[in-house]
């Protein structure tokens, strides 16, 4: 272990007194600043960004809204409603947070199919592609408590059913559920302790976000050609490169999101939600949200209770053995002509999956949600392992600046990215 | 709301003839499309219209307030629809509250107050079901966010009211609605020509009540609806003009690296 | 937001520079004044809510309040004590030597109507409610109020005469709507 002070390479006295006995402005300039950042980024690479800006849009209206939120079955309902109407900017601050669940699900689906498109869960980046999926996991949980929590009638009837899931565990799923609820139904209990891991989930979350970035920071990040960088030619710092590029993506993101939330706040929402919790009652039509569609449509599909519970959650937890189902060597797409159609199919697929899980599950959109999740799997489980073995990748260019630099114009252009923060 | 679940299983036996009517009523029929209405909160820039949401008060005070809570909404938001503050305070004092206990220990009665919620029809949910058969008439605070269709829906149920298709069976105290889901409604049609006196010379047909009405539950449901879109307007507009700074800055930074 | 600052601080030179680096801070500042400006609803949403502040003021029937009286009405979340002064305590108010005061004050700064002494029954030492409400209450040396926590005596006009507490007992906003109905704030 080292003694003394650690190095630091700031000129600010006061900012160089404290990195050199706590260096966060050194680990900053460097995970943040110096990075070094494929040059050939294209704009799916933002959703990463977003995802962490989202993330904290969440927390902090999440954290207001909690100040004025009761989580008690006789209050939960008119403590949201008074939000709504009494508390200053509660209507803006709900309306951000309901909505921005939605926004987080659009960004993270999008993030993970340039993922699946580009081969970023390819070796060396398995481990960060897993914690990626465990931060989905996460997600999805949080979301769920927490559209329990403005307690009415979806939020009631989708905690039951959703708990209900575990009652298909052998011998012991009427204990687990009985467990889960803290009673013998979805009751006070069950809002109480959903209130309490929606507030904590997030900041685990962080956590593994936290992990997430740390272990690309390591690999460091794939890039559309899928080839690694070969030198300080292929690469520029973060900072202001891609700071300035996911800012300018940001712009454009907060754009769409403030469309819903100032002008069709409730649009994703469902109306029965408006109507406040009655156990008596089940509403004629129960779907969740649009972000768990293809997942409830894939639970359908199977007219054995243990197995639709079982596929809904394998078709997630497929995604923890990704990297080594797929065999191809090849990481991006644009070099995979077959991988390239299948990756749409598949996408193809999973909104159709979700389409079938809003609507009734009866006739064609039952044969449909069948189909589609016998492809789902087949995609995992046969087709990426055939591919690679089967599929004639296309040549890969022997550089990320070969097909990026004119021709010839290497050596100036280079000279300009090898020390860019000096340029003017 | 407050204990609605206990109450709610308590009830057991209203219950039971409560919810038998209502699924039947749904398995009856799919509901019909409402037409959409040119709603003056529709569109970026909409807003309440004062004067009918002010006539939509007074027809929920006249019709709807007999069987429908608004536990939500309290006297004092009635200033936001223009109603002075006087006026405000006269309307509130027409009721009275159920307020203590007093030194006595005794719940005693006084006039509303601007800061009190409206007063409800029925104490409590079984008295509301025993007075209209069985089936309970919903709170309106939120009614217009609560339906799939929303304000269109609330619109076109109102004066949706027919004599039932040829043949078909009306269920006892049931009525025929074409926009209700099932058709069969409980609640009987109650909107007449000239039902509510309207004072400022607009003619009180069926239409205009139900139009105004469901202005006001528009309101009642979304009262920060104007702030949000002025609000929403400023926004974007700011959001553009950062995006395309943003743009440029982005394009004259990558220059050197293209 | 990340942060935009120019790339290098490098002189400018040339008009390219001046105007890129005009472009940076325009964007900067743009970008500081929207993040300042999401900033507001969420601060502004702990102040009091609507319904808090619908409740800002009570009106208080002082008929059955007689002579010699006291009674504490609950304001905001405290106690307001409204007295019901007799003549000897009037007296004592407003003859009371300003001098051995401890915060100054004549007693017809106090009251609007003599009779009727309107005070927050917060203690301004350290919190606690005084005693002296109640006939039984033990009121202090000089007949007011006393507060037990710490031993600070207030007299019939609220006024700290003895003890560790700096201010006299705060007067509300209050106006009287008729001879026996005040609104408090």
């Amino acid at each position: 272990m080292g003694h003394g002070l650690a190095n630091s390479s700031f000129k600010n006295p006061v900012i160089r007194w404290m990195d050199q006995r706590l260096p966060l402005f050194t680990l900053m300039h460097k995970e943040y600043a110096a990075y070094p950042t494929p040059r050939n980024f294209n704009y799916f690479w933002n959703f990463g960004a977003l995802a962490m800006v989202v993330l904290m849009v969440m927390i902090v209206t999440g954290i207001f809204l909690s100040m004025h939120y009761t989580a008690h079955v006789d209050y939960a309902f008119d403590s949201v409603e008074r939000i709504m109407r009494d508390v200053n900017y509660g209507w803006l601050m709900r309306y951000l947070h309901m909505n921005g669940a939605s926004m987080f699900f659009i960004v993270v689906y999008i993030h993970i199919f340039r993922g699946l498109y580009y081969g970023s869960y390819k070796q060396p980046r398995e481990l960060l592609w897993i914690l990626g999926v465990i931060i989905l996991f996460l997600m999805m949980a949080t979301a769920f408590m927490g559209y329990v929590l403005p307690w009415g009638q979806m939020s009631f009837w989708g905690a039951t059913v959703i708990t209900n899931l575990f009652s298909a565990v052998p011998v012991f799923g009427d204990q687990i559920v009985m467990w889960l609820w803290g009673g013998f139904s979805v009751d006070n209990p069950t809002l109480n302790r959903f209130f309490s891991l929606h507030y904590l989930l997030p900041f685990v979350i962080i956590g593994v976000v936290f992990l997430h970035v740390a272990a690309l920071h390591i690999t460091g990040s794939n890039n559309p050609l899928g080839i690694d960088p070969k030198g300080p030619q292929d690469t520029l710092p973060f900072h202001p490169y891609y700071t300035i590029k996911d800012t300018f993506g940001l712009g454009v993101f907060l754009i769409f999101f403030s469309l819903f939330v100032f002008f069709a706040p409730n649009y994703l929402g469902h109306p029965d939600n408006y109507i406040p919790a009655d156990p008596l009652v089940t509403p004629a039509h129960i779907v969740p949200e649009w972000y768990f569609l293809p997942f409830y449509a894939i639970l359908r599909a199977v007219p054995d209770k243990l197995l639709g519970v079982v596929l809904m959650f394998g078709s997630i937890a497929v995604l923890f053995i990704l990297p080594w189902l797929d065999t191809s060597k090849v990481r991006s797409a644009r070099f995979r002509p077959i991988y390239k159609i299948f990756f749409w199919v598949f996408v193809f697929v999973c909104l159709m999956l979700g389409y079938c899980g809003a609507k009734p599950a009866e006739g064609i959109y039952v044969v449909l949600s069948r189909l589609g999740t016998v492809y789902y799997f087949a995609h995992f489980l046969i087709l990426l392992p055939l591919l690679g073995k089967l599929e004639r990748p296309l040549p890969l260019p022997t550089s990320i600046s070969e097909p990026v630099l004119p021709r010839g114009g290497g050596a100036i252009t280079a000279g300009a990215t090898a020390k860019p923060m000096d340029k003017a | 709301m407050v204990n609605v679940l206990r109450r709610s299983a308590l009830a057991g036996l209203a219950l039971a003839c409560g919810i038998g009517i209502g699924a039947a009523a749904h398995a009856a029929g799919e509901a019909v499309e409402p037409p959409a209405i040119d709603w003056s909160f529709n569109g970026l820039f909409g807003t309440f219209d004062r004067a009918a949401t002010q006539r939509g008060f007074h027809v929920y005070k006249q019709v709807c307030s007999s069987c429908h809570s608004m536990d939500l909404i309290a006297y004092r938001n009635l200033a936001q629809l223009g109603f002075s503050e006087d006026e405000v305070a006269a309307i509130a004092a027409e009721y009275r509250i159920t307020d203590g206990p007093d030194e006595n220990g005794e719940m005693f009665q006084r006039p509303g107050i601007p800061a009190d919620r409206f007063v409800a029809p029925f104490p409590n949910e079984e008295s509301a079901r025993l007075a209209n058969n069985g089936a309970l008439p919903p709170d309106l605070s939120v009614m217009a966010k609560a339906r799939a269709g929303g304000p269109d829906y609330l619109y076109a149920f109102l004066t949706g009211y027919v004599d039932p298709p040829d043949g078909t069976e009306l269920m006892p105290g049931m009525s025929w609605n074409t926009y209700y889901p099932g058709h069969q409604v409980a609640m009987p049609n109650l909107l007449f020509p000239n039902g509510v006196p309207y004072t400022d010379g607009t003619e009180a047909s069926v239409h205009q009540q139900a139009y105004d009405v469901t202005n006001f539950l528009m309101f009642t449901a979304e009262p920060s609806l104007e702030e949000r879109k002025e609000m929403g307007v400023k926004v974007i507009l700011f959001l553009i003009v950062f995006t395309a700074l943003m743009y440029a800055v982005k394009r004259k930074l990558w220059a050197d690296v293209h | 937001m990340a942060d935009i600052t120019h790339p290098d601080g490098q002189d400018s030179e040339g008009n390219g520079t001046t105007r890129r680096d005009f472009l940076y801070l325009t964007t900067a500042a743009v970008g500081a004044v929207g993040t300042a400006a999401f900033a507001w609803p969420f601060i502004d949403s702990m102040n009091p809510a609507a319904d808090t502040l619908a409740l800002s003021s009570i009106d208080v029937d002082l008929s059955p309040i007689a002579v010699g009286q006291s009674i504490t009405v609950s304001w905001r979340g405290k106690p307001v004590f409204v007295r019901h002064r007799t003549a000897g305590e009037v007296q004592a108010a407003e003859e009371a030597p300003e001098g051995d005061m401890i915060d100054p004050e004549p007693d017809d700064a106090r009251v609007i109507n003599p009779e009727w002494l309107i005070v927050v029954g917060v203690c301004t030492h350290l919190g606690c409610i005084p005693l002296g409400q109640k006939p039984t209450d033990q009121r202090g040396e000089y007949g007011g109020w006393f507060c037990p926590c710490h031993g600070s005596h207030y007299d019939t006009s609220g006024r700290i005469r003895k003890g560790p507490a700096p201010l006299n007992l705060p007067v509300p906003e209050y106006e009287f709507l008729s001879d026996t109905q005040i609104r408090i704030g």
